[in-house]
C-alpha cells in the first residue's frame, strides 16, 4: 500500500473542489430567498415553486425527455449495430469510411453538425419539430453507443459465440442468447450515455428544432443569456440531483452485478 | 443476407445524416444569399445546367476580404489551443494523483471525475456565470478577505472563456491520462531511481513518456471541441472574444446569411480534418497496442 504525498492529497483536494465547488454554490444559492441571485437573504424554496407553476418550462422539459428516449432507443439500436460490424464485420467495401463516420462526429464541433443537418432538412423539405431532433440525436449518439460497445465486444472470448454456432444456433440466435447477455452492461451504458448526450445538447437542437418544438436547454439558453436567475439556478439543482441519483445508483447495480459475476465464476471454478 | 442489412442499415444511416449533410454545406457555401425559402440560390429547381453555373467561391473569397473571420480564426485557435494546455497542466496531476491513489479509492474518484461530465454542459457553464460576475461569488470572497478593494471584472472577457473551457472539459484530459498511468508499471519508475534518476527525473523520463499516448488523446478532446465552441464564449466571453463556434452561429441565425455560414462551416472542418485524423490514427495506435 502506498501513502499518498502531500502533492498528491493537494491535487486531489485542489481537483475536486475546483470541480465541484460551482455546482454545490450554485444548489446553495438555489435555495435563496432574495431575487438577486448574489445576495443571501435567508432560506427558501420559493423559486422551485415558480418553476413548477413556469408551464413553458414544464412543456419544453416534456419535449425534452420524449426526445431523449426515442432518440436515445434508436440510437442504441443502430450503435450496437454498427459496433457489431466494426468489430465482427469482417472486411467489406468502404469499411474505412464506415469507421470515419462511427468516429468523426464524436469530435466534430456541434455547430457544424447542426447546420449541415439543418440544410438537409430543409433541402428534402422535412417540417422541423420532434422528429428533425430525434433524427439529429440518434445521429451523433448513436455514435457514442458504438464506442462504448464496441470496446466491450473488443475484450470478450469469442470462442463463446462460436461455441453457440458449432452447437446449432442461427447466428441470430447465438447473437441473441450469446452475444447480447455479454455486452448488456455495455449496451445499457451506452443508452444512458445517449440520453444524457440528448437531454443536454443546446446547439444541434437550436439548429433543428424550428419554431414547434422547444427543449429545455434551448429554454435555459435564452434565459440565462439575459443573466443569473434563481429559478434556471433551480432549475439545475433538480437536473444535477438526477443525474447524480442516476449514476450513483447504476454504478451500484453495476458493482454488484459484478460481484455476483465474480461469485458466479468462482463457484464454477471450484465445481470444475 | 443478414450480414448484408445489419452493414446496410448503420452505413445508409450515417451516409443519410452525416455524409450528404456536409456535401449539402459544401454545395450551398458555393451559393448566393437571396430572399426567398431557402434563402439561397440556386437550387435543383433551377436546372441541372444553371445550377452548375451559379456555383462560384464568391463566399470564400468574402471571408477572406474582411478580417473578422481571419480575425476569428486565428483568435479560436490560440484560445483552442491555449486552454488545452491549461487543461493539462490542471488535469495532469489530478489524473497522476489518482493513480497513485490506494487501490479501493481508484473507482470512486473515477466516478466522481465522470460525474460532472454527465452532468448538463449549459449548466455547468452557467455555474460559473454567477460566480465570476460583478458582485459574484469570487469578487465577494476576494472583497472579504481583502486581496482586491474593488470588484474584479472577470464575466464577459476572454480570461472568463478560459475558465470555462478548463472546466467544462477538464474531464476528458483527466480520464485518458488516468488510464495510461494506471496502467504503468510502478518497478519502473522504482528502477529508474535505484539507477541513480532523482524523483523529478524519473518522472520527466519514464512517467511522461509512459503516459504520452494519453496526453495526446486527452489533447485532441479538449482541442478539437473546444475550438468550435459556442456555449462558453456566448455565455462567458464578451464582444471582445472572438470564437468561429460564436460568428458562424450569429451569420446564421441573426444576418439569416447561410451561404456565408456554410462558407464559415467548411474552413472549419477544413483547419479541423488534420487534427481529427491525427486523433483517429492515435486512437487506433492505442486500440493496437491494447490488444
Amino acid at each position: 500500500m502506498m501513502r499518498l504525498s502531500w502533492f498528491n492529497v493537494t491535487s486531489l483536494t485542489l481537483g475536486f473542489a475546483f470541480l465541484y465547488l460551482p455546482m454545490v454554490i450554485l444548489i446553495i444559492y438555489s435555495f435563496n430567498e432574495s431575487k438577486l441571485v448574489t445576495v443571501w437573504a435567508g432560506f427558501s424554496t420559493k423559486w422551485y415553486g415558480e418553476l413548477l407553476r413556469n408551464e413553458a418550462f414544464l412543456d419544453a422539459a416534456w419535449v425534452t425527455i420524449k426526445v431523449a428516449v426515442l432518440s436515445s432507443t434508436f440510437a442504441t439500436v443502430l450503435g450496437t449495430m454498427a459496433a457489431y460490424v466494426l468489430v465482427r464485420g469482417g472486411r467489406f467495401l468502404g469499411r474505412t469510411v464506415f469507421s470515419g463516420m462511427i468516429y468523426a462526429p464524436l469530435v466534430m464541433p456541434e455547430v457544424i453538425t447542426g447546420l449541415s443537418l439543418l440544410l438537409l432538412f430543409i433541402g428534402i423539405g422535412l417540417d422541423r419539430g420532434v422528429i428533425t431532433i430525434v433524427l439529429a440525436h440518434t445521429t451523433f449518439s448513436m455514435c457514442y453507443v458504438s464506442v462504448v460497445v464496441s470496446s466491450r465486444l473488443m475484450t470478450f472470448d469469442r470462442s463463446l459465440e462460436e461455441a453457440a454456432l458449432d452447437l446449432g444456433c442461427s447466428s441470430f440466435d447465438a447473437f441473441r442468447l450469446v452475444t447480447l447477455p455479454i455486452i448488456a452492461p455495455a449496451v445499457i451504458s451506452g443508452w444512458l450515455l445517449a440520453f444524457t448526450l440528448s437531454l443536454d445538447d443546446l446547439v444541434i437542437a437550436s439548429f433543428t428544432a424550428g419554431p414547434a418544438a422547444t427543449t429545455l436547454p434551448i429554454k435555459i439558453f435564452s434565459a440565462v443569456r439575459l443573466g443569473v436567475s434563481p429559478e434556471i439556478n433551480a432549475l439545475s439543482t433538480i437536473m444535477i440531483g438526477i443525474v447524480t441519483i442516476g449514476v450513483i445508483s447504476a454504478s451500484l447495480v453495476s458493482k454488484r452485478n459484478s460481484l455476483r459475476q465474480q461469485r458466479e465464476e468462482q463457484a464454477a471454478a471450484r465445481a470444475a | 443476407m443478414q450480414r448484408f442489412a445489419l452493414i446496410a442499415i448503420p452505413y445508409a444511416w450515417l451516409l443519410a445524416l452525416f455524409l450528404i449533410p456536409f456535401v449539402i454545406v459544401f454545395k450551398i457555401s458555393l451559393s448566393d444569399i437571396a430572399l426567398s425559402i431557402p434563402p439561397y440560390t440556386p437550387t435543383l429547381d433551377d436546372g441541372i445546367g444553371p445550377f452548375f453555373a451559379a456555383l462560384d467561391f464568391e463566399n470564400f473569397a468574402f471571408l477572406t476580404s474582411d478580417d473578422l473571420y481571419w480575425r476569428a480564426y486565428a483568435s479560436s485557435l490560440r484560445i483552442a489551443a491555449l486552454s488545452t494546455i491549461m487543461t493539462l497542466i490542471v488535469g495532469y496531476p489530478i489524473a497522476y494523483a489518482m493513480a497513485r491513489a490506494p487501490e479501493e479509492w481508484r473507482p470512486t474518484l473515477m466516478m466522481l471525475v465522470i460525474l460532472p461530465f454527465w452532468t448538463s454542459f449549459l449548466i455547468r457553464v452557467y455555474a460559473w456565470m454567477g460566480i465570476l460576475s460583478q458582485e459574484g461569488f469570487l469578487n465577494q470572497f476576494l472583497l472579504g478577505i481583502g486581496i482586491v478593494d474593488q470588484p474584479l471584472t472577470i464575466l464577459n472577457t476572454t480570461t472568463a472563456v478560459y475558465i470555462g473551457i478548463v472546466y467544462t472539459y477538464l474531464p476528458f484530459m483527466i480520464l485518458p491520462i488516468f488510464a495510461a498511468l494506471d496502467r504503468l508499471d510502478g518497478s519502473l519508475i522504482e528502477a529508474a531511481e535505484d539507477l541513480g534518476c532523482s524523483r523529478l527525473q524519473a518522472f520527466w523520463l519514464v512517467t511522461i513518456p509512459l503516459s504520452k499516448n494519453g496526453i495526446i488523446a486527452g489533447s485532441f478532446l479538449v482541442f478539437i471541441p473546444a475550438l468550435g465552441e459556442f456555449v462558453i464564449p456566448s455565455l462567458l466571453g464578451g464582444s471582445e472574444t472572438l470564437m468561429i463556434g460564436k460568428v458562424l452561429w450569429e451569420e446564421f441565425f441573426n444576418n439569416r446569411d447561410w451561404p456565408v455560414a456554410s462558407a464559415v462551416a467548411v474552413i472549419l472542418l477544413l483547419i479541423l480534418i488534420i487534427p481529427i485524423i491525427l486523433f483517429q490514427r492515435n486512437q487506433q495506435r492505442q486500440a493496437e497496442d491494447s490488444a
